[in-house]
């Protein structure tokens, strides 16, 4: 094999004067800065699915948080003469009043028997199962995770005892448990809602309190698992052990280096969370274990509506469709968001 | 150089259990077990040996991030066995194997850095404590820009000068250097050795010069202590140690190093031992190192070798110094 | 040229990842004669090990071959169809990785993992197999092949796995072994034993091996020919003398000068290749090694070099020595 001509192209004596440093450093570009969040964004951003997801429980905040404050009528707004009126219907006192030339706004969903709009009623009550959810994975994810955290952190006898009393509380019916509360704390709830400064206990009811409750008695339990796994693993990386021989604190340890580093499983089972905790309100919600009358949960106004199935079928549909989607989105949202953060995709 | 010994062990026992066969025994690894030495103010001193001799445990044990299991451990003629290590933080660090995963890989460089600064409240404002790391990036021979990245941007190498440059921020005297080049391509660890020799003269630092790597070791140190499973075989000057050795293993340990010259290669004595390196759990009777040596007798198996000075300042156990003595060198 | 058991000519080899095409082969060329033992020496990112799996058809997608061909033992690589790579692999041609701790499955025994090869290529019953795998296990210095056998994985130690691994390519007498870092991950004196060992089987078996390693000091005991490579490119290529006694290509000279000698005498300060290895994502025009050469030219950084023979057996990529050549001629054509 022998060297082409190197004079095939155009070489003078000036190409081969040395090259200074400026030349050379000039040919070192660095690649643009991708933090571990902007990776994870964009590789969500990509997922149509998740993108969609996002959207809609979007849709569904605007729509149960921001609209009803616009809505001309109110929650607990009972119009008398408009009882089971069907979607865009009006009742013959509305008519009257809109003969007269009056506007009347119509009752998207019509009313339910008490003469109150169905449609305002079930965006409070998808804002009631949003709040619901998402205070209840707030407390799960605090308890679990710093209960995780120091488990997975201190191991040995701390570890062992701590995973016992988890194992223990797994074993406990959530839902007796639930009914227990609400019965026991009934009477207690309805005297502390009198004092001054915690009447919201009477709008929220001893029933939701007692939910908040068994949540936080509970529920944190998968969580604190999920974190105490991953602290396991992560310290036993070498950045621990080299902030340990800095001299950091095991606050600051797993403050710093554990918690920081798992946030992406926190973030995907928390948004996993959000579901199973707005299913668990609707179920109880449904069986007349939730929120107090008048204020509405999807559950609870599903509920109502088996009266009367038959006739007024629409009183079903509407909180069970939007229970369905809101579950749903939270669910391939989540999905998403753990494809986004997971390590193994990167290239 | 100076006679001062900064740091200094004494009959370091670090033992670590695991599960037994049987329910409720109790065995252990006895990762390092029973080895002394000191190291002067100023000098490297390397500590080399195969896997699973200890000298990782040694390195690790020494700043206490293991506690040991019995055995003093002296810096600057202070007994440190049990005190609270946060002030010796401060004069005693290290610089890990792993430029991959001893980088917390969601923080960026600069404040992996400034996490040193910020443990001992080494700076009083915000300025202070960029400028002190932009002086420490520089150090290192890293850019000022570097500080906003984060660790998997960088290579190998320049990770390793990331660590240690964390290593430099607390100031320290004495640097426990854990295989900091061992993960590195061959290029690129010539660069980090030579960083950490002109560190050493700009800043007077002490080191413990831990590597599988002889030829490194012997090039960067002025002592060096060759461990085998646990127990210090020989110990001696580089240059002693490298062309005068007395220990059947050691003799092997530089035989089998390749050397990189083809005409001497082939010229080369090698003495190829036999066998694999026994288990640390249940380490042989007596001598640790007779199932492998050449020499090996009953008295080997009997008796554990005292550790004995052969010549100034060189040290080796084994029964048998005299009939190595005799043997051909590797190489002239 | 048709004696050369292996031959690749001009090589492309590229990986085209989401983050973009990650050139790894930018035109390799190489031989190996039978019966010698070439040595592919670089760092990480040189493409040695992707050249030796590209040999064996084992680069899969998402990397694929650009350009080039390559020949082995008479068979076309490049145009065979898996079918017919299969059937040499393991047969004609065997790899032993670096990682003698994955590299065997940790479910099945040591002799079901030697049987699996004889079975695969060779007509012999089970019995037989078995015979062949004692004797293997004897050939690479087990003791105790027929105990040994029932042995899983995880009951030996990393220079017995090695062992193994070389039991099972050596099973059906490949003409060619192909050794990827085979001592990296072992300890210094183990590393002696297998590199001994390797020896002496290419001797009673008459094998060709390339080994690929980073090691300068493996491949000068070893090897008979020595191949430097570079950012996809073998950069130099000579017998192992001419590498070690007259390197020609700047980046050859500056791993020898940047590794510590065991036996200097007095201690000389090591001098390292400046810069940082290259970004396979990001390749340069012109030389790879052009922004770490200490005498880096205008040329380099613009043009790809050529290759310039010094010999029959050594040859380089270098501007440098096309420089002298350009002089000469210039100077012929001034006078």
């Amino acid at each position: 094999m022998t060297s082409k001509n190197p004079l095939s192209f155009q070489l003078n004596t000036d190409d081969f004067l040395p090259a200074s440093d400026e030349e050379k450093q000039n040919l070192i570009k660095m690649r643009p800065s991708i933090s571990f969040w902007k990776d994870a964004m964009r590789r969500l951003c990509k997922n149509k699915v998740a993108m969609i997801s996002l959207a809609v429980i979007l849709v569904v905040m605007i729509f149960s948080f921001i609209v009803p404050a616009f809505y001309p009528y109110r929650y607990a707004q009972q119009i008398k003469g408009s009882e089971y009126l069907h979607p865009m219907t009006y009742s013959e006192q509305e008519q009257a009043r809109m003969d007269e030339g009056e506007k009347v706004f119509p009752h998207i969903l019509g009313t339910d028997n008490l003469g109150r709009d169905y449609a305002v009623r079930v965006m409070v009550g998808s804002r009631i199962s949003l709040l619901v959810g998402l205070v209840a994975s707030a407390i799960v994810l605090i308890i679990g995770s710093i209960y995780g955290a120091v488990s997975g952190f201190f191991g040995g006898w701390v570890d062992t005892i701590m995973m016992r009393i988890v194992d223990i509380i797994y074993t406990i019916p959530d839902i007796l448990l639930i009914v227990l509360l609400s019965f026991a704390l009934k009477a207690p709830i309805a005297k502390l809602a009198v004092r001054k400064g915690f009447g919201w206990i009477q709008v929220m009811g001893p029933n939701l309190i007692s939910i908040f409750i068994v949540f936080a008695l509970l529920y944190w339990v998968g969580m604190a698992r999920i974190v105490r796994g991953q602290i396991l693993t992560l310290k036993q990386n070498e950045y621990v052990t080299a902030a340990k021989a800095l001299g950091a604190s095991n606050a600051r340890i797993i403050r710093k280096h554990l918690l920081t580093n798992c946030i992406g499983t926190l973030i995907v089972t928390t948004t996993l969370q959000i579901p199973s905790s707005i299913f668990t309100e609707s179920f109880l919600s449904f069986l007349g274990m939730g929120v107090a009358v008048p204020l509405p949960s999807l559950g609870s106004l599903a509920s109502d509506s088996l009266n009367g199935l038959t006739s007024y079928p629409y009183l079903l549909m509407a909180p069970a469709l939007l229970i369905s989607l809101i579950i749903l989105s939270f669910n391939l949202f989540g999905d998403g968001l753990r494809d986004a953060f997971d390590p193994k995709m990167k290239s | 150089m100076e006679d001062k010994k900064l740091v200094e062990v004494q009959h370091l026992k670090e033992y670590f259990p695991v599960k037994g066969e049987r329910p409720f025994e109790r065995k252990y690894v006895k990762a390092v077990d029973d080895i002394s030495f000191y190291i002067r103010k100023g000098e490297t001193f390397g500590l080399v040996g195969e896997s699973g001799c200890g000298k990782t445990t040694a390195g690790r044990t020494i700043l206490r991030l293991y506690e040991p299991t019995s055995g003093k451990i002296f810096y600057d003629g202070k007994d440190i066995t049990h005190v609270n290590m946060l002030p010796y933080r401060r004069k005693m660090q290290i610089v890990f194997q792993d430029p991959y995963a001893s980088l917390d890989p969601r923080m960026t460089v600069g404040d992996i850095i400034g996490e040193a600064i910020d443990i001992h409240h080494l700076a009083t404002n915000a300025k202070e404590r960029r400028d002190r790391i932009v002086e420490l990036l520089s150090l290192v021979g890293l850019n000022t820009e570097h500080a906003n990245r984060y660790p998997h941007e960088f290579s190998g190498g320049q990770r390793q000068r990331v660590g240690i440059a964390r290593a430099l921020a607390v100031d320290p005297e004495f640097i426990v250097c854990d295989e900091p080049v061992s993960a590195l391509d061959v290029s690129i660890q010539a660069q980090v050795v030579n960083m950490f020799e002109e560190l050493q003269e700009r800043l007077g630092l002490t080191y413990l010069f831990i590597a599988h790597n002889l030829s490194v070791v012997k090039h960067i140190s002025s002592r060096i202590g060759v461990m085998y499973l646990g127990k210090m075989m020989e110990l001696a000057d580089s240059y002693e140690l490298t062309f005068h050795s007395v220990h059947p293993y050691t003799r092997s340990l530089i035989s089998a190093i390749p050397i990189a010259d083809p005409k001497a290669a082939r010229a080369a004595h090698r003495i190829v031992l036999k066998g694999d390196v026994p288990s640390p759990v249940d380490p042989p009777s007596g001598c640790r190192f007779r199932t492998r040596c050449p020499y090996a007798d009953e008295l080997c198996a009997a008796e554990e070798p005292d550790w004995r000075e052969v010549s100034p300042g060189h040290f080796a156990a084994c029964h048998h110094l005299d009939r190595v003595k005799d043997e051909k060198p590797v190489t002239d | 040229m048709s004696e050369n058991l292996v031959d690749i000519h001009n090589e492309k080899l590229s990986f085209f990842t989401p983050a973009g095409e990650v050139k790894a082969l930018n035109d390799v060329s190489l031989y190996v004669r039978p019966g010698e033992i070439l040595g592919i020496v670089g760092e990480s990112g040189s493409g040695k090990s992707v050249t030796a799996y590209s040999l064996m058809g084992l680069t899969a997608h998402p990397g694929r071959l650009t350009g080039g061909d390559i020949y082995f033992n008479s068979h076309h690589i490049n145009r065979m169809t898996e079918k017919e790579m299969r059937r040499i692999r393991g047969n004609e041609v065997s790899i032993i990785f670096q990682d003698p701790m994955t590299s065997l499955n940790p479910v099945y025994t040591i002799g079901n993992q030697i049987r699996e090869v004889i079975l695969l290529h060779t007509k012999r019953t089970k019995k037989q197999a078995n015979e062949r795998a004692c004797e293997l296990l004897r050939l690479v210095g087990i003791n105790e092949p027929e105990k040994r056998m029932k042995q899983y994985p995880h009951e030996f130690s990393g220079g017995m796995r090695q062992r193994v691994m070389i039991a099972i390519a050596l099973a059906c007498e490949p003409k060619l072994l192909i050794a990827d870092e085979p001592t990296t991950a072992l300890d210094v004196t183990i590393q002696a034993q297998i590199l001994e060992l390797m020896m002496s089987l290419k001797e009673k078996l008459d094998m060709s091996i390339i080994i690929i390693t980073h090691d300068l000091g493996v491949v000068a005991g070893m090897c008979d020919r020595i191949a430097v490579m570079y950012a996809g490119k073998v950069v130099e290529c000579g017998t192992t003398d001419e590498i070690f006694y007259q390197p020609s290509h700047e980046y050859t000279k500056g791993l020898l000068r940047s590794i510590p000698n065991l036996y200097e005498r007095e201690h000389k300060k090591l001098v390292p290749i400046q810069g940082l290895p290259v970004d396979l994502l990001d390749l340069p025009e012109g030389c790879p090694f052009a922004t770490r050469c200490p005498n880096c030219m205008k040329v380099c950084m613009k043009h790809m070099p050529e290759y310039t023979y010094l010999n029959d057996s050594h040859y380089s990529a270098c501007w440098l020595l096309d420089k002298e050549k350009f002089m000469k001629k210039q100077r012929g054509a001034l006078t």
